[in-house]
């Protein structure tokens, strides 16, 4: 197809670069610098996909982001990509799109039949119907809603775009780059600030480029090109087209959506698809513009009616034409400018003006150029379905209220103009206290909030000189005050065509016996018909009519609907607009892309990833790797065709009769030194710990002031006033913190400084009967002996010539040592190890076999001390002091917490001897007893006990210390498991402690 | 996204933050005796109060220095920030 509404030697594409793409299959061709909107309305292309509700036919109505209507679904370089404006979306080669919200094919869709059955689909229909039968929601209406409606389909395949974000400060941040956001950003630049201009669009310029003024003796857009071209040399300065700043947040954050590759056909090798940028800014200049108001009258949905801007736009920046035949349908000036560009291109349009008489420079330019004006004269409706192909006129009266004769004229395209709504997005998200301006029927900035100030036509200042005039000075002025310096630009001279006032009307009233559609939302299809409903129906506040109706709800948040919306509810309920108020304007301004939001923090890289010293060793052994918290911990090392099952039971035997090696790096390690270590300690943990000799390790549990166990661990005095804690892999970061607290704000009067040392220390737990013979290899010059270095002892040593630190305890309940070494010497410490170890069998061993060993000898850990339960729960009552006061003692006393059958850990043995029991099984007494079966109980932790060769768990049973012996049932729904089981002491193995003594 | 002065390394965005609650609070003293009403009245009962506030933050990935400010917790305004050592007016 050609582009037969292509004009010759108008535009600023680049009609050296021809470009080809795909519009729902067929191919056709546009220029480099076109939108895909652009490029189609060349190729004649006017109906683009279907409404959101009415699956009524949609065309183009905008040029720019207000467009509610031409969303397409984007494939670009093998992804897809939904809701992607077609106004926005610049044409590359190969660009392919498809229309949304249409089945099967956007010229015969079965979704219209909604538009034929309107009348049963008024506002808050789907509250009101799809609420009965309940049981249908899931089965039938949603999946039959989903499928009619949505703005494309989101990909599921991963996204293989890398999205980037950065963090940035400056001194003015300036959001638009027309002539209030080039004038000022060029005034503050010249005087030393640092700025950022961020222009949404790929041209920078704004309005300036399309509009016929002066500048200095040059025209605007010239005007403009200067003005960026120095700024782009300024070092001082950051300009970025293509930069959407969506989001005004608290304390001057703002949040910019950059897209470096969308107009590409293909991400380029190391780029960002796209940035996402956190501005800090001392100061904020909000130059976004304004964008132009439709008029409400009957099918003014139809493809072909348009904003008035949008035409003129079109003509002037891509050199297309909406329409061989337009009719112009305004209530201000702004109509005249779109009818004189379409005259200078030889297009004669016909121009209906509501004013009964204006007198302006531009009225008169367009009476002189013998443009067919009709004055007080509105379109009652629009005609044709896929197209305009007529239009109803008529005559109003003075008072708006009464129609004259309709008569029918031919046309191809209704251009739109009710006058320019200010965008103040921006403004009303920093918390600035919106007004509504008589002047122009719109909301402006009002009293600023933060650091934030609004220039131009988003502060409803129409004219160009007035704007430029007001921009420098404010650029000099707010600069002035960060950098000093006082250089002023001047103000050139500016011509500019003078226009009259507008005429305060927004809605054609509907001829007798007619009842056309006449949409205020065209995203959503919310009608004038619907808003008249809920008002009806009671509702009054904007904000409930706004969710009731959906109007401003689609993902143009209204843009072109709002304030005509506003002034529908003010006229039914005869009150003034400010009076009816305003719903509020979020973040995002427009839709931003989950890649861009989540960033680099997508799969691993959401969060880090943290591994041993040994790590690398660990992966040559055939380690397989688990996520504990942010490490990475080998689960079991596996040997040829080994299962986990296997595997784990293999490393813990070999512990339980030889001698195993676990790297424990990852325990939470903090240094407390200071001249009150050990009153810190005595305060935080429930056991006594002022009269712990140096070179000896206690065990300890603390609190949290409700009295639930925070965490458990060891503590060892290294020296007088040095002491060296361990906590868990997962509350680490938790307990420095707490420390800190108490530290810093609760016992300040306290000498100690606590540091942590995770990372500096890297450890090996060795463990088995035989480990003592080992250890005595690893230091021949140490006492290790029982006597040497009993049970919870330590000492230092020198492994090889490396300095050691040993501790005696144990986590496995077999005879047991933790060997610590600076982590620059973990490798050497645990290839010795290895190396050493061989003749007593030693078997490195992974967190699997860890948590056996620990399940079966009833050590209590993560999966018990959970945040719900206190020391007796887990059997550590014996740890609790009440000869002192700590952290949490007070809470322990409470009234549940004392209770005769309050909840113990018990063991659990299924009767079998043969069938695990899945985690987080329930322990009822009668398994078969109705629903809700009362629960006693929940298994925390589950192994296979390679002591007694059966599975053993732990549970959390209530009245668990008078339950031993007693026979319940495990019940799993989830795994449809019911497992007979008795419950059995805690401590499996070696109930009397004497291994780890030995 | 609050930005928060930290009394020793001055402006720092949020994200370096973590949040600690009522700075008001004060844990009884260890070793007094204290009324189940009281001791309640510590561990649970906050006000959620609406305006300014004087809130803990811990200086988490910074100086790690738990600290005071007084916010406008409908605002977010920030008027004062304290050390943890400085009394709150």
């Amino acid at each position: 197809m050609t582009q037969s509404f292509r004009l010759e030697n108008v535009g600023l594409i680049n009609r050296d670069k021809k470009l080809s793409f795909k519009f729902n299959g067929k191919i056709y061709y546009g220029y480099e610098g076109d939108t895909l909107a652009s490029a189609l309305i060349a190729n004649g292309i006017h109906l683009i996909g279907r409404s959101f509700k009415y699956h009524r036919p949609r065309g183009f109505f905008g040029a720019g982001v207000d467009e509610p209507y031409a969303i397409v679904q984007l494939y670009r370089n093998g992804e897809t990509e939904p809701n992607t404006k077609a106004t926005e979306q610049e044409l590359f080669e190969g660009l392919e799109a498809t229309s949304i919200n249409c089945w099967p094919s956007v010229n015969f869709d079965v979704g219209a039949i909604n538009n034929f059955l309107k009348i049963f689909l008024p506002a808050g229909f789907y509250y009101k119907t799809f609420m009965w039968p309940k049981s249908f929601w899931y089965k039938v209406y949603e999946p039959l809603i989903r499928k009619a409606a949505g703005l494309g389909v989101a990909s599921t395949k991963h996204d293989k775009e890398r999205y980037e974000h950065k963090y940035e400060y400056c001194d003015l941040l300036i959001a638009g780059s027309g002539p209030s956001g080039l004038a000022s950003a060029y005034a503050a630049a010249k005087n030393g600030a640092r700025v950022i201009l961020a222009e949404d669009k790929a041209r920078f310029g704004g309005t300036l480029i399309t509009s016929e003024v002066n500048i200095g003796n040059q025209s605007g857009k010239e005007w403009a090109e200067g003005i960026i071209a120095e700024l782009k040399e300024m070092p001082n300065v950051t300009i970025k087209n293509r930069s959407q700043v969506f989001g005004y947040y608290d304390h001057n954050m703002l949040v910019m959506s950059e897209r470096i590759s969308d107009h590409l056909p293909k991400t380029k090798k190391f780029h960002p698809k796209q940035r996402l940028w956190y501005i800090r800014a001392k100061e904020v200049l909000i130059s976004t513009g304004s964008i132009e108001r439709p008029i409400v009258f009957g099918n003014n949905d139809t493809p072909g009616v348009m904003l008035s801007s949008a035409a003129k736009e079109y003509l002037k920046v891509y050199g297309v034409l909406v329409g061989r035949n337009p009719l112009i349908f305004t209530n201000n000036d702004s109509g005249y400018e779109t009818a004189i560009e379409f005259k200078k291109n030889g297009v004669d349009s016909i121009i209906l003006d509501t004013r009964k008489d204006p007198q302006s420079e531009i009225v008169n330019e367009a009476k002189n150029l013998g443009i067919d004006i009709k004055f007080s004269y509105v379109v009652v409706a629009a005609q044709g379905y896929k197209k305009v192909k007529s239009a109803d006129i008529a005559k109003i009266s003075d008072d708006k209220e009464q129609l004259g004769a309709i008569k029918n004229i031919k046309c191809d395209c209704i251009c739109v103009s009710g006058f320019w709504t200010p965008t103040i997005h921006l403004a009303s998200q920093s918390g600035n206290k919106i007004k509504f301006n008589e002047d122009i029927d719109a909301f402006v900035p009002g009293r600023s909030k933060q650091n934030e100030k609004t220039l131009g036509a988003a502060n409803g200042i129409y004219t160009l000189e007035e704007t430029l005039e007001n921009s420098f000075e404010t650029g000099h002025e707010l600069s002035k005050k960060i950098t000093n310096n006082d250089n002023k630009i001047s103000l050139p001279k500016v011509i500019e065509k003078k226009s009259t006032t507008h005429d305060k009307f927004w809605c054609v009233p509907l001829p007798r016996g007619k009842n056309y559609k006449r949409f205020l939302d065209f995203q959503n299809d919310v009608a004038v018909s619907d808003v008249e409903i809920a008002l009806k129906e009671g509702y009054r506040s904007i904000e409930h009519v706004k969710r009731y109706t959906t109007l401003g709800m689609a993902t143009d948040q209204g843009k072109t609907s709002n304030l005509n919306g506003l002034q529908l509810v003010s006229s039914i309920e005869n009150k003034i607009v400010p009076e009816v108020g305003h719903t509020t304007f979020r973040p995002p301004y427009t839709p931003v892309t989950i890649g861009a939001i989540v960033g680099r923090e997508v799969g691993k890289h959401s969060r880090p990833t943290r591994k041993s010293p040994i790590h690398s060793w660990h992966e040559k052994n055939n380690a397989v790797f688990v996520d504990a918290g942010v490490w990475l911990r080998p689960r079991y090392y596996k040997r040829g065709n080994e299962t986990l099952f296997e595997g784990s039971k293999r490393e813990a035997r070999n512990v339980r009769k030889n001698v195993g090696v676990c790297d424990v790096t990852t325990l939470g390690k903090i240094d407390i030194k200071g001249p009150d270590a050990a009153e810190l300690l005595n305060r935080v943990y429930t056991n006594a710990w002022l009269k712990l000799p140096v070179g000896k390790a206690r065990y300890g549990v603390m609190l949290r002031e409700d009295g639930i166990v925070m965490d458990d661990g060891t503590t060892t005095r290294i020296s007088e006033n040095h002491y060296h804690m361990t906590t868990t892999t997962a509350q680490a970061a938790n307990v420095l913190s707490h420390l800190e607290y108490y530290l810093q704000l609760v016992w300040s009067e306290l000498n100690v400084n606590v540091v942590s040392t995770t990372e500096q220390w890297a450890g090996a737990a060795i463990a088995g009967p035989r480990s003592r013979d080992l250890l005595k290899e690893l230091f021949p010059k140490c006492d290790v002996s029982n006597e040497g270095l009993p049970f919870m002892g330590y000492m230092e040593g020198d492994l090889f010539g490396v300095k050691a630190r040993i501790f005696r305890i144990s986590f496995s309940g077999e005879l047991a040592y933790e060997i610590n070494v600076e982590s620059d010497n973990a490798n050497f410490m645990w290839k010795k190890i290895i190396e050493v170890g061989e003749k007593f069998k030693i078997q490195p061993y992974g967190t699997e076999a860890l948590s056996t060993l620990r399940i079966e000898m009833g050590h209590v850990a993560g999966s018990e001390l959970d945040g719900r339960t206190i020391p007796y729960d887990n059997s550590l009552e014996g740890l609790v002091s009440n000869k002192k006061d700590f952290i949490g003692k007070r809470s322990l006393n409470r009234e549940a917490f004392i209770s005769s059958d309050r909840q113990k850990v018990v063991g659990v043995v299924p009767l079998d001897k043969k069938t695990s029991i899945p985690e987080g099984s329930h322990l009822v007494k009668d398994s078969k007893a109705p629903l809700p079966n009362t629960k006693l109980g929940y298994i925390s932790a589950s192994c296979w006990s390679v002591e007694y060769d059966n599975p053993f768990s732990l549970a959390i049973l209530k009245d668990g210390k008078n339950m031993i012996g007693k026979k319940l049932f495990a019940m799993s729904p989830l795994k449809n498991k019911i497992i007979p089981v008795e419950i059995v002491s805690s401590h499996y193995v070696d109930p009397k402690g004497e291994r780890v003594r030995s | 996204m609050l930005h928060i002065k930290c009394p020793h390394c001055g402006m720092r965005s949020q994200n370096e933050f973590s949040y600690g609650g009522d700075a008001s609070v004060k844990r009884p003293e260890l070793n007094k005796e204290i009324s189940d009403q009281d001791w309640d009245n510590f561990v649970y009962y906050r006000k959620s109060l609406r305006g300014k506030h004087w809130e803990l933050w811990q200086h988490l990935s910074g100086c790690r220095q738990w600290i005071k400010v007084e916010r406008d917790t409908a605002t977010h305004e920030i008027f004062k920030t304290h050390k943890a050592s400085e009394d709150i007016s």
